[in-house]
């Protein structure tokens, strides 16, 4: 980032921080519900990411996603084909003379559905699994040039004009939410820039963001076949549908352990 | 000191000389081209996954950068710790430290990605990485490794032989360790969540370090008829030996942490016995080829006195620190992460997408090529700076080093 633009980014962080402060106020006042949450929208994000390549984003958002696993059901993969769409990862082509088989672990996905038994129980869960948008992202720690790197409002993502290949973000990832582009690439969306040698994962449509609708493919894809099963939305607002799906039920982060703070968080698992 | 240690620059015939240089060459030119048709087709082209993102180029890169920083230890022995009978044996040692670690960065750097943005790399830096530390890390031990040999080899630099000499001692502390931390800092890998590594990879660059050392110096004495004594044979080996020993050591501590340590069992089960190739890999190479094999010959009376068979011990710890570094590195990415504790994973992602199961990976050809490379650049540097400058001495003979080894 340049020293303007980082004046820039600067004072809008200045001047959003009044109102971050009210919001966390408001959100922490708001219900029970809203007490658990309070390490959550507390949790505004310090170590300032760098905007993404049009204007400053602000803290005053933290997106990030609910998934009811009860709800995702068997078999469906609405989710996934959405993103593909989406994000054009359904343009990806087997490159000639390469396996099938490895083939499957060479090319990009942004979202998986995982499928669960309990090991006592025997009870299954299914569940999408992506980028959690840690706000304490191991990838963006160890990139060595600060291509992987969490925008203000949460979002995790990799500047692909700055990420040499390294792969160390693929090794810290806790969640394998990340892919390597192993093939030159012949097709891609404007709006998903993808390129042979860099990495890349989820970036919650941030290009539906930056154009202010606030979706995901995802999410709405779920919703259209009626699972309702992925809710996305800011989890500083305590009014979003996130935070009210949030209230209702306990939710949890996978890895808790770890102590990430994901922004994505799993209710039934 | 009552002797000078005469160098001289290696004087093997020059049909040896140049068809040495003609076959590394050779070799080097095979590995870029590898690395050339990696970069332009993609990493397809090798076994590496999302799953395995990191390949054998990276186990030879691993290894020539940890074998770098042990490399430089036969001279810290003599400068820093002041032991006369390795006063001699300090050129050598820098200059196969530099070389060692010139051939492990380019192997590094050629797998990367994108190598062609090695200036972003060298100019964007986010200081929390420990990679981008590593940088300097790796540039700073080559200035100061070159350093180093300047004041041993120039008489206006003498006295500054024993401060930079510490400096370069504990700057490679910092450099292993740091080499040790890129592991030790992924906090979602079981394998790697351990304090124990950062000292297991110092003491395993000690060793490896000395192993190249030596075999280096043997083959290079021996082509153009140098005397190296047998008591100074036995000393190398015997340092030799205690290193090895302390892999072992750390190895047990390794394993009994992890074992003690609830959440590493089941890595421990798959490295210790499920694991196939890594088990192998780890009881066949780490331990038996890389330890118990040459320890047998080091301390073997009639062996450890014969030079082939030191020569043996110190191919057996390479090849057994190559096999370590692959169980290390290759055999921690492929067992699953654990995300989900009590729960079995039965799909992840489009079937064949590896998640819950043990991730396949065979290197390729072009991966093998390229590593193989980068020992040949450590090789190439090594050959042509003992020909053009006077790295070696004259004589290590017993009679030779007699005068150097009481300080007056
Ligand atoms: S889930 Fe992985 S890729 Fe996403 S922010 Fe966390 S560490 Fe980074
Ligand atoms: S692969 Fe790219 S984004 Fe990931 S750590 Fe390396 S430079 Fe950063």
């Amino acid at each position: 980032m340049s020293r303007e633009e980082e004046q820039r980014v600067d004072t809008q962080r200045r001047r959003f921080l009044g109102v971050a402060t009210a919001g966390t106020v408001a959100g922490t006042a708001v219900g029970s519900g809203a007490l658990t949450l309070g390490g959550l929208a507390a949790a505004v994000a310090t170590d300032a990411a760098s905007a993404p390549r049009t204007e400053p984003v602000s803290k005053i958002h933290r997106w990030g996603m609910f998934v009811d696993a009860s709800k995702c059901a068997d078999g469906c993969t609405a989710c996934v084909d959405a993103c593909d769409q989406e994000n054009g990862l359904n343009l990806q082509s087997e490159p000639h003379g390469s396996n099938e088989a490895k083939w499957q672990n060479q090319r990009s996905v942004w979202i998986r559905k995982v499928k669960l038994q309990d090991r006592a129980s025997g009870h299954v869960t299914n569940l999408p699994l992506m980028c959690q948008h840690c706000e304490h992202p191991p990838c963006v720690d160890v990139c060595p040039t600060g291509a992987s790197f969490k925008r203000a409002d949460g979002i995790v993502m990799v500047d692909r004009h700055t990420c040499i290949g390294c792969r160390y973000c693929m090794m810290a990832c806790p969640y394998k939410a990340r892919s390597f582009i192993h093939e030159q690439v012949d097709q891609k969306l404007t709006r998903a820039p993808r390129g042979k040698g860099c990495v890349e994962s989820c970036n919650l449509c941030a290009h539906r963001l930056d154009e202010g609708d606030i979706s995901t493919a995802c999410a709405q894809a779920c919703a259209d076949e009626n699972h309702h099963a992925i809710v996305f939305g800011d989890l500083k607002d305590p009014t979003s549908p996130v935070r009210q799906a949030m209230a209702k039920q306990a939710s949890r982060q996978i890895r808790e352990d770890l102590q990430l703070n994901t922004g994505v968080r799993y209710a039934g698992l | 000191m009552s002797k000078r240690i005469v160098y001289r620059e290696w004087l093997i015939q020059p049909e040896r000389y140049w068809g040495l240089l003609a076959i590394l060459a050779t070799v080097i030119a095979i590995g870029g081209a590898s690395a050339l048709y990696m970069e332009h087709e993609g990493h397809w082209v090798t076994g590496m996954t999302n799953s395995v993102v990191w390949g054998l180029p990276h186990v030879f890169a691993v290894f020539l950068i940890v074998a770098a920083s042990g490399a430089l230890n036969v001279a810290s022995i003599g400068t820093v710790f002041n032991k006369p009978a390795y006063k001699p044996l300090g050129r050598l040692s820098g200059l196969l430290a530099a070389g060692l670690l010139v051939g492990g960065l380019l192997v590094l750097v050629l797998d990367l990605g994108r190598p062609d943005r090695l200036l972003v790399a060298m100019t964007t830096y986010n200081f929390n990485s420990i990679f981008a530390w590593n940088i300097f890390l790796y540039t700073g031990f080559l200035a100061i490794t070159i350093g180093y040999l300047w004041t041993m080899a120039e008489r206006k630099g003498n006295f500054l032989q024993r401060p930079v000499g510490i400096f370069a001692f504990l700057w490679r502390l910092a450099l292993t360790t740091g080499t040790g931390s890129i592991f030790g800092f992924l906090v979602g890998r079981s394998a790697y969540d351990t304090a124990v590594l950062a000292p297991m990879f110092v003491v395993m660059s000690f060793a490896y370090g000395v192993a190249i050392y030596m075999l280096v110096l043997l083959t290079s004495f021996a082509w153009d008829g140098r005397p190296i004594g047998p008591k100074i044979l036995r000393r190398l080996k015997n340092l030799l030996g205690l290193f090895v020993a302390g892999i072992l050591y750390f190895t047990l501590i390794y394993h009994l942490t992890n074992l003690y340590g609830a959440k590493s069992t089941d890595f421990e089960s798959f490295l210790l016995l499920q694991g196939g190739i890594y088990t192998l890999m780890f009881w066949g190479g780490w331990v038996l080829v890389g330890g118990l094999l040459p320890l047998g010959i080091i301390y073997h009376p009639r062996l450890s006195t014969d030079r082939n068979w030191i020569a043996t011990a110190c191919a057996l710890v390479i090849a057994g620190g190559l096999a370590a570094m692959y169980v290390i590195i290759i055999g921690s990415q492929a067992f699953p992460l654990e995300m989900f504790p009590g729960k079995s994973v039965l799909a992840f992602g489009a079937p064949g997408d590896i998640g819950g199961a043990v991730a396949p990976y065979m290197p390729t050809l072009a991966e093998l090529l390229l590593g193989i490379g980068g020992v040949a650049v450590a090789m190439l540097i090594v050959s042509v700076g003992i020909r053009v400058l006077q790295f070696l001495p004259e004589s290590l003979s017993d009679r030779d080093m007699d005068g150097l080894v009481e300080p007056v």
